[in-house]
């Protein structure tokens, strides 16, 4: 075992700064595979210090025992002796080398088989993934089509139990990527692929893309919502509704400025007459604490400042900017915020 | 003169002193005068030394491009760069970093200088397409400048993967420019290539049998061979990439049944390979200078040549760690699990052998040495951090994050940039006559040596935290910024040691102490010769007697005679054991070279706007390769083949 002050040490090395609050760090894991990384993590990072250490004291003690200070260069000295003793210490170190190796292969590849391995045999949550420029489409495949739930960037999935992930991507390559969950995944267009996650921590945990996929690489962010079953049950028939219906004038009003202007070229509600796909759904869209790939929060301001111009916020993104007299955007702004 | 060269049977008529040899030599080897002969050099010295200044200009230009990435990340949102400007900036300093200037240098730049000087030659084989292999590398490198300064810099990262890299996201022309840009350049490393082997194999002194070539000509060797493989995986990936813009083909492109990750191996294939075409050249330089300033003989010379062989094996056989995070069947990643660690016992030999060579010396620790230390520490880091790139779980959570930023610039800032630095100290007396400063040296390298870690080593806990990698900004929210602020701030420390460099190198060129022949007491040798040498290497090529050359010297060591000196010829020896086997003529200065490369460049250039580019082009190409390889009039040796040498 090492001891706890060992582990200290360790904390101090890879946490000279104090820890980000919220969930997005390889070595604060909230899920059994991230934990598994972070233990192999650690284990690696021990042998490879005691390596270095080992070789640095080496040739720190080469240099230093060996070193003359004379600056014309020494004629050429012979150490027979003393060669043959080195190299049968090379040969141990390489042989030493060899052992290490195989363990860390070994205990890889274990800790890669238990990571992607699923060793539950509950019935597993079904999501689809897909990348898009520059957000997350999110399904829940449901062999009955109006069971589907379509959401975007907020992924909620059920405690303790497994989350199967389909990926793909509809442009280019992006990379899901959740740290304090498990490893990264390309989502790479012209293949699909699964992989699995669980979670057994009800919290709210950070992800965001990891793969180089143009302009608003860096606000592609997602977050999934680690609830309890009953929880993710409610949030899902929830999501599982069509759009609610204005209750008053102005929601009313916001509606037909949503129907009237660019906005359903690529937004669906369903339960209008918005049904494209091109764009994140918004049917629940009040319902989603961020906005723009985990950008802004959803507040009335920020939603305002997002509908007006998004290319302020996120330069290069696909959503056009839209300049609506103040009353309109007002009334679209209310109507968006009524979609729970 | 007579004919006959050979003192192996030691029959030989001791050389009486012709004071006009040196003259008549000068003579004959030359360059033009002025611009024209500036155009038309072949004196692979002159060549080596542009590889290595045109190498560093751009070397300067990423440093500048780095130093933006850090002041933009310095802070959360910050606004200093918007995302366009942002993408182009760290795809152009990756670009120039690894083709305009770590192969660049390192490879072609030390190697054109050095090898044929160190094989004892009176210049490098097929010294033309070395010319031409240097314009090719400075089109490359201009074409890819004058993009970004007329805003048309390549933007899909420097590996440029499909989709984004493919007509569909990618309109305009910037990547089409990174696509030519590596045709440029990896033209002119195969070019190199071809020159190096061919000088190594065929052109060294006699008596330097493979058993006794110095360990830098045996890295050298190994690494053209691997040029020679990998290169051509890159050019099939960025001309496919170009073909699927400008033709409209639909290799990388899935809607029509192309694959996305066969760009990824084809890059890989070459990229990994790449990893090592740029650290064996530091570790030859590092097997070269530890004896030296250890006053012995290296220990383990075979295993350091058998790693360096097995190395250049292995190293085609890893790529497949830089893609792990696409979901490969699991025996596939145990296989690149294994083979990745396996590459870690090469490298691991030669460290040890180091080692166990300072253990027992008289180590002076003269600057090149100190940079040497550094290498140790430094490289070390980047080298057993990888030990962690190798698996699978962990590969896939630090894939693509500040980790592996920071992991990487220890691999190449320690295994090329301090090997780098160590070598330009090494050779300057050599190149031109004059000792470096050991002071401003010392500055430097304290300077750098704080600055890089403090940047880079910060990087490693970015990247635990999450933060990925080519990000233009990122929000307050992730507390990224107080290690991002201190990453930003080594850059100040690296600045100012670059320009120390800078300064030392200016002042000590005309100011420098006055070098000698081999001020560090070396055993190879290119240390035999004046510093800095003339312009046919030689008075006499010697011969060799050990591995150590000029430590094994006899008192009356045997000197090559028998070639001309009014034409420029040289010796051809054969490949494993260095009987001389025949004469060849030098070509000498020649203006097509240029010519050529402004007629590929033309071609290449014109290929990113239309694909008549090429049937356009490739006449004038073909009229230039038929000057350049026009018969002169006269054969210079009626004698060829080994009758000449008969004894």
């Amino acid at each position: 075992m090492i001891p706890e002050a060992t582990f200290h040490f360790a904390g101090l090395l890879a946490q000279a700064v104090p820890l980000a609050p919220g969930s997005h760090n390889i070595l604060h894991p909230g899920a059994p595979q991230g934990s598994h990384i972070e233990w192999l993590y650690w284990f690696i990072f021990w042998i490879l210090l005691a390596v270095y250490v080992l070789m640095i004291v080496g040739f720190t003690r080469a240099g230093a025992k060996s070193r003359v200070l004379s600056r014309e260069p020494l004629p050429i000295s012979e150490y027979p002796e003393g060669d043959r003793r080195a190299k049968w210490a090379v040969g141990t170190a390489v042989a030493i080398t060899v052992i290490i190796l195989f363990v860390v292969l070994a205990i890889s590849v274990a800790t890669g088989k238990r990571v992607a391995g699923m060793t539950t045999s509950k019935n597993p949550v079904t999501i689809s993934v897909t990348g898009h420029q520059w957000w997350w489409e999110v399904t829940y495949p449901n062999p009955q089509a109006d069971q589907t739930v379509t959401t975007a960037n907020e992924i909620h999935v059920p405690v303790g139990t497994p989350v199967v992930v389909l990926t793909n991507s509809a442009d280019v390559i992006h990379s899901f990527w959740p740290p304090s969950i498990t490893g990264k995944r390309d989502l790479l267009p012209g293949y699909s692929t699964a992989f699995w996650f669980q979670v057994d921590q009800p919290g709210v945990y950070r992800g965001q893309c990891a793969e180089f996929c143009g302009l608003q690489h860096a606000h592609m962010g997602f977050s999934i919502v680690a609830q309890s079953v009953s929880d993710f049950q409610a949030w899902q028939q929830q999501q599982l509704k069509p759009a609610a219906e204005p209750t008053d004038q102005e929601v009313a009003r916001g509606r037909a400025v949503f129907l009237t202007h660019t906005c359903l070229m690529c937004h669906t509600i369903r339960g209008t007459d918005a049904g494209s796909r091109v764009g994140p759904d918004l049917t629940h869209l009040a319902s989603r604490k961020m906005i723009a790939a985990e950008t802004l929060p959803n507040t009335t301001g920020a939603l305002a400042g997002w509908i007006v111009d998004p290319q302020r916020i996120k330069p290069g993104a696909r959503m056009t900017p839209n300049p609506l007299a103040p009353d309109d955007l007002q009334a679209l702004v209310s109507y968006l915020r009524s979609l729970q | 003169m007579t004919e006959s060269i050979i003192e192996k049977d030691r029959q030989v008529t001791r050389l009486t002193p012709d004071p006009e040899l040196p003259g008549r030599l000068e003579r004959t080897w030359r360059q033009h005068g002025g611009i024209w002969g500036w155009l038309t050099n072949t004196d692979h010295k002159a060549i080596g030394v542009r590889f290595m200044v045109t190498a560093f200009i751009f070397f300067l230009l990423g440093g500048i491009l780095a130093a933006l990435i850090r002041l933009q990340l310095m802070r959360p949102e910050n606004s200093f760069l918007g995302p366009d400007a942002y993408n182009q900036i760290f795809t152009m300093h990756g670009s120039t970093m690894i083709f305009l200037f770590a192969v660049p240098m390192m490879f072609q730049g030390f190697g054109v200088y050095v090898v044929p000087l160190m094989c004892g030659a009176r210049n490098i084989a097929f010294p033309r397409l070395n010319l031409l292999s240097y314009y090719l590398y400075l089109g490359g490198g201009l074409l890819m400048w004058i993009g970004l300064l007329t805003n048309t810099g390549p933007d899909v990262g420097w590996f440029a993967y499909v989709t984004l890299s493919g007509p569909g996201f990618s309109p305009g022309h910037r990547a089409d420019i990174w696509a030519q840009m590596i045709t440029f350049t990896e033209v002119s490393a195969l070019g190199v290539a071809i020159c190096l082997a061919t000088t190594i194999l065929r052109h060294r002194a006699p008596g330097m049998t493979l058993n006794r070539m110095p360990i830098l000509l045996w890295e050298k060797l190994v690494i053209s061979i691997m040029v020679i493989f990998a290169m051509p995986a890159v050019m099939v990936a960025s001309s496919l990439l170009l073909l699927d813009r400008l033709v409209g083909t639909h290799f990388f492109n899935p809607a029509e049944g192309g694959d996305v990750l066969l760009y990824q191996h084809l890059f890989w294939f070459f990229g990994h390979p790449e990893v090592y075409i740029i650290f064996l050249p530091g570790a030859s330089i590092i097997s070269t200078l530890v004896p030296c300033f250890c006053r012995r003989r290296i220990l383990g010379y075979t295993p350091i040549v058998v790693s360096v062989i097995a190395t250049g094996f292995i190293g085609f056989g890893v790529w497949v760690h830089h893609m792990f995070a696409t979901g490969l069947p699991q025996l596939s990643e145990s296989f690149f699990t294994a083979a990745s660690l396996m590459i870690v016992i090469p490298t691991g030999v030669q460290f040890f052998f180091w080692m166990g060579t300072i253990w027992h010396s008289r180590l002076q620790l003269r600057l090149p040495m100190l940079w040497v230390f550094g290498y140790f520490f430094v490289f070390l880091i980047g080298g057993l951090s990888g030990v962690m790139l190798a698996s699978v779980p962990l590969d896939t959570q630090v894939h693509d994050t500040y980790f592996i930023v920071a992991h990487f610039h220890y691999v190449l800032i320690g295994g090329a940039l301090f090997p780098m630095f160590a070598g330009l100290y090494f050779w300057f007396p050599k190149i031109t006559g004059r000792m470096a400063s050991e002071t401003l040296g010392k500055w430097h390298f304290w300077l750098f040596f704080i600055g890089f870690n403090i940047t880079f080593f910060t990087m490693h806990f970015l990247g635990l935290r999450g933060m990925p990698r080519r990000v233009y900004t990122y929000s307050p929210d992730m507390h990224w910024q107080t290690l991002s602020a201190i990453a930003s701030s080594g850059v100040i420390f690296m600045t100012a040691g670059v320009i120390v460099f800078i300064v030392n190198v200016f002042r000590s060129r005309v100011a420098g102490e006055i070098a000698g022949n081999n001020p560090w007491g070396d055993a190879s040798l290119e240390w035999a010769t004046s510093s800095p040498p003339p312009a046919y290497n030689y008075l006499y090529p010697p011969t060799v007697n050990g591995r150590d050359a000029l430590w094994d010297a006899l008192p009356d060591q045997p000197v090559v005679v028998g070639l001309r000196d009014d034409i420029r010829e040289t010796l051809v020896t054969h490949s494993l054991d260095t009987e001389p086997q025949h004469k060849d003529e030098d070509p000498g200065p020649s203006i097509w070279p240029l010519l050529a490369s402004l007629t590929i460049s033309a071609t290449f250039v014109g290929s990113i706007f239309t694909p008549w580019a090429i049937p356009v082009g490739a006449p004038p190409v073909i009229i230039t390769l038929i000057g350049w390889l026009w018969p002169r009039g006269h054969s210079p040796t009626p004698m060829r083949g080994r009758e000449s040498w008969s004894h």
